[in-house]
């Protein structure tokens, strides 16, 4: 079978494509002059801090501020009430979220009350003097408690739905803490269950973790006349524009907002997070206001989406997959946030990569009186690839079928389509199943007690097909990219330049970036979901044939008996080679004048169908188990970027290997834990993330097959890595010491007590299956 | 409010005076006093690493260091790192541009600082020696492998044109 071809020109590429140039950004970032939102200072600018409740559900009383306003340095002391000018709820999938708490407190660490003063310090000794006096109300932190009859109720009135949900509700009755409910299905699951020779049913858990973006959130507000600017460190500007239009009551073109260099991203920084909340404390301070949160107070702003996961994957005994179920339970916190939107992936992401022909997933979002969740790399493929790829593992053992073979057995072929009405399938998986399995010698002889494994991942990539670019040839030749898509550290800056200096045929040297600016780049929905490549990518193309197209015509105005042609970088006007910046000045006539290039893309030819690309991983892990102590250390890992055309392919070895190392975190260490109220280890003391100490041997490998819709066959691979590791780390765990954890973290205590037959005594007991292999898990068909 | 102490140190090579609060920290010298932003803080706990700098060329977290006790020292930050004359990028900084050994960019001060002190301990570092050296410091982009091997590249360079693998 051949692959579904997208109908697109197809050449070979001009450099700098497929170089793996310096990055952009390199010189000012190992000199320390890149400047980020957290490095900003303006004149006359104030400091805030926030009083935050200690109770996890409580009503608001009162709350009294006269000793803090009379605080030495004090401009402005704020609370929900005295914002009534101000629309107060946020929330792009559903309108629930006020800026600061109104009468009422959801999460233990909401914010009740801010402090504006002219340093911090002094900001932080007047917090001390607002005195609070709450009604504490039953409170509940765990989503199977939230889901009960008789739980508190937490959103009393549901929230209107938010302008960016994206996706419609499945339907039927709901439990009141149930914020939303997707559900993707179609075959017919039963006669699938019918037929089956072995059925693998069980549960899992994933954690609540923190990405931990090194930058913590930081906005920067100031007002002017009817105007508003804000500088914030954020993936998402003009969706934050959006939320501060509404809550302002401003027009769109009233508000900049500004985004530097960004200190990580991961998508914790994606949509609104505190830019409503420090424009409104700049409007009442009547001075710009810098709020610069803490790392814990980050913590408490946007922690990930956990999940606890039932699912079922019916086989033939040749171990064909016939059907696969699910259902999620995803504690989405006090507020909806995007917890909507990372369900709905959910459901399109568990299945993988795999050709079923029934399937029948349900995701819930569920409130609960903790901190708000919010995207984090990969969202939804992580949770379901865990459930997805650790139910392989359990089936291949019992179908006396090698894990690997029965992955080939069922990987979707190019140009399939995973469901019906989805673009057909765009990746070439076991052609990277194959590399991967070579790279890390699986099926060679191991030392006792090392494991290995492979586990592939598919998600929906490049969320929305929304993005439009403005691309500036000036006189003396050297151009201007203006793109809305973040540069986070991914190196958009520097593929993006690479795209417009190959498509415009001058030197990479010759062309300019702009960062993110809401009132300079023009649209782009956000830059997340692996999709800036792709998706701005051809915004930069078009932009770039809009210019030479323009070109063409002016040349021909100016010369109309000629024969007129486009070369590579200008034009030839009856054999004379005139470079596209003499054309401008020809044209104008002056020594200035520049020729402006714009392009769109939205859901229209390559990208009308969805999703827009396959974003797949494929990646193998060698972990060795201390039977002393359970601690699990990966020994090596093998990365795989099948990303279409790697337009720099240093940055996406770069993208694979950090996300490999960052899903390491979750499989072994990290998770956020409640007791009671509160968030117990929202600190980097309690809460440990990957270091230089965890290490693996890494080989990163490139597969281009130019089978992606982007520019030069490109496709998105930012969570190519993350997806998959969790579920391998699990399955190599089992494959070295005999021990299936379908709990993520492996913790060393949780992998002790699995290898001696106990109970990890690390919190509640949970039916999520940790014990010995033999004889448990799933039920014969 | 508390007294202010005066105190003298030499930053980045450059002799300073200024008196500082009790409680300040060297980052917030550096940072707000000083003008220099490239020293970055994260955690804010000595945890993370992000801050460091150079006091008397030993490593340390500038975000809980107290200025008062950098009375009298020397202290290198970021900003200090490339040769001062020429402008021209230290060895250790051209190894992290080749490298790509960052991608946002906000831990990449304190690591560079972290390695500095690393190279002129122990000027040919085995794998493992800056691997255990730079355990102090978190990045959340790279996966640490391209650090590491910027790292081994600047001492190579370093034994290669027999210099101390500070400086270019």
């Amino acid at each position: 079978m051949t692959a579904d071809r997208p109908s697109m020109e197809r050449r070979s590429p001009p450099p700098p494509i497929g170089i793996s140039v310096e990055r952009r950004d390199a010189r000012v970032k190992v000199t320390g002059a890149a400047s980020f939102t957290a490095d900003l200072t303006l004149p006359g600018m104030c400091h805030a801090q926030l009083l935050r409740s200690p109770y996890a559900h409580a009503l608001i009383r009162s709350i009294r501020t006269d000793r803090a306003r009379a605080m030495p340095g004090v401009v402005a002391v704020v609370t929900a009430r005295d914002l009534d000018d101000v629309d107060l709820l946020y929330g792009h999938a559903i309108r629930d979220h006020p800026i600061m708490a109104i009468d009422r407190v959801r999460f233990a660490g909401e914010p009740v009350a801010a402090v504006v003063a002219t340093g911090p310090l002094e900001a932080a000794a007047a917090l001390q003097e607002i005195e609070v006096d709450y009604e504490e109300l039953p409170f509940v932190t765990d989503p199977m408690e939230a889901m009960r009859e008789g739980a508190p109720i937490i959103h009393p009135t549901a929230g209107e739905l938010g302008s960016q949900r994206g996706f419609a509700e499945a339907e039927g009755p709901r439990h009141p803490n149930v914020s939303s409910v997707s559900r993707h299905a179609f075959g017919d699951v039963a006669a699938a269950l019918d037929r089956a020779d072995v059925v693998v049913e069980n549960e899992y858990e994933y954690p609540m973790i923190y990405a931990y973006a090194m930058e913590p959130y930081v906005a920067v507000a100031s007002w002017g006349h009817r105007s508003l600017e804000v500088w914030a460190s954020t993936q998402h500007p003009f969706l934050i524009r959006e939320e501060l239009a509404r809550c302002f009551g401003l027009p769109l073109a009233a508000i900049s907002v500004h985004v530097g260099y960004i200190g990580g991203g991961y998508g914790t920084k994606g949509y609104t997070k505190i830019e409503p909340l420090t424009a409104a404390l700049a409007l009442r301070a009547r001075r710009p206001v810098r709020l610069a949160l803490t790392v814990e107070e980050s913590i408490l702003t946007a922690r990930s989406v956990p999940a606890r996961i039932w699912a079922r994957s019916a086989f033939t005994r040749d171990g064909v997959l016939l059907s696969r179920e699910a259902r999620f339970h995803m504690d989405g916190g006090a507020y909806a946030e995007n917890s909507p939107r990372i369900a709905f992936r959910t459901t399109r992401r568990f299945a993988g990569p795999y050709r079923v022909e029934a399937l029948d997933v349900e995701a819930l979002s569920i409130y609960t009186n903790t901190a708000p969740s919010s995207s984090y790399r990969g969202l939804g493929s992580r949770q379901g690839t865990f459930a997805g790829e650790l139910q392989l593992d359990e089936a291949a053992e019992r179908l006396g079928i090698d894990p690997v073979e029965l992955r080939r057995i069922n990987l979707l072929r190019p140009g399939e389509r995973p469901w019906p009405g989805a673009r057909p399938f765009d990746a070439d998986l076991r052609a990277d199943l194959d590399i991967v399995a070579e790279r890390l010698g699986y099926g060679s002889p191991l030392p006792a007690d090392h494991g290995r494994a492979i586990c592939l991942s598919s998600a929906d990539g490049g969320a929305e097909p929304t993005s439009s670019a403005l691309v500036r040839l000036h006189a003396d030749g050297s151009i201007t990219v203006m793109s809305g898509s973040a540069e986070m550290g991914q190196g958009s800056s520097t593929v993006l330049a690479q795209i417009a200096a190959g498509e415009l045929g001058v030197p990479l040297e010759c062309v300019h970036f702009l960062h993110s600016d809401t009132s300079l780049t023009p649209y782009d929905r956000s830059t997340g979901a692996s999709r800036t490549t792709t998706v701005m990518g051809l915004a930069i193309q078009r932009a770039a044939a809009d210019i030479r197209e323009q070109l063409l015509g002016w040349a021909r105005e100016l010369e109309p008996s000629a024969e007129v042609r486009a070369a590579p970088d200008g034009v030839l006007i009856g054999g004379e080679h005139v470079p596209w910046h003499e054309v401008v000045t020809r044209w104008f006539g002056a020594a200035g004048g520049e020729v402006v290039g714009r392009g769109y893309v939205r859901a229209d030819g390559v990208t009308a169908e969805s999703p827009l690309f396959w974003e797949v991983g494929c990646l193998g892990v060698e972990v060795s188990v201390d039977r002393e102590t359970g601690r699990v250390r990966v020994e090596r890992i093998v990365t795989l970027g099948d990303v279409g055309r790697a337009i720099n392919p240093q940055l996406v070895e770069q993208q694979d290997i950090g996300g490999a190392i960052m899903g390491m975190g979750p499989a072994l260490n990290e998770e956020l834990r409640y007791v009671e109220q509160s968030m117990v280890n929202g600190n980097l003391w309690d809460y440990r993330v990957p270091r230089t100490t965890d290490l693996p041997e890494i080989d990163a490998v490139l597969a281009e097959r130019e089978d992606g819709i982007g520019p030069y066959g490109a496709k998105g691979g930012g969570e190519a890595s993350v997806n998959p590791i969790g579920p391998a780390i699990a399955n190599a765990v089992a494959n070295a010491v005999g021990v299936r954890l379908r709990r993520l973290p492996l913790t060393p205590e949780r992998v002790w007590a699995a290898l001696n037959g106990e109970e990890a005594s690390d919190g509640e007991s949970r039916p999520t299956g940790e014990g010995q292999m033999d004889g448990e898990g799933g039920s014969g068909a | 409010m508390s007294r202010s102490i005066s105190i003298g140190l030499e930053v980045n090579r450059r002799p300073i005076r200024l008196d500082v609060a009790p409680n300040e920290t060297l980052a917030q010298t550096l940072r707000e006093r000083l003008s220099l932003r490239g020293t970055k803080v994260s955690c804010d706990a000595q945890v993370c690493g992000t801050c460091t700098v150079l006091v008397d060329g030993r490593a340390v977290s500038s975000c809980t260091f107290l200025a008062a006790d950098a009375d009298g020292a020397r202290i290198t930050s970021i900003e200090g790192l490339a040769e001062p004359d020429a402008g021209r990028l230290a060895r250790l900084q051209r190894a992290f541009v080749e490298r790509a050994a960052f991608q946002c960019g906000y831990c990449t001060p304190g690591f560079l600082m972290s390695a500095t002190a690393l190279l002129a301990e122990i000027p040919n570092p085995t794998r493992e020696q800056v691997i255990e050296y730079l355990e102090g410091n978190i990045c959340r982009c790279t996966g640490y492998d391209a650090i590491v091997a910027a790292v081994l590249d600047a001492a190579d360079e370093a034994a290669d044109d027999g210099s101390d693998g500070r400086t270019a």
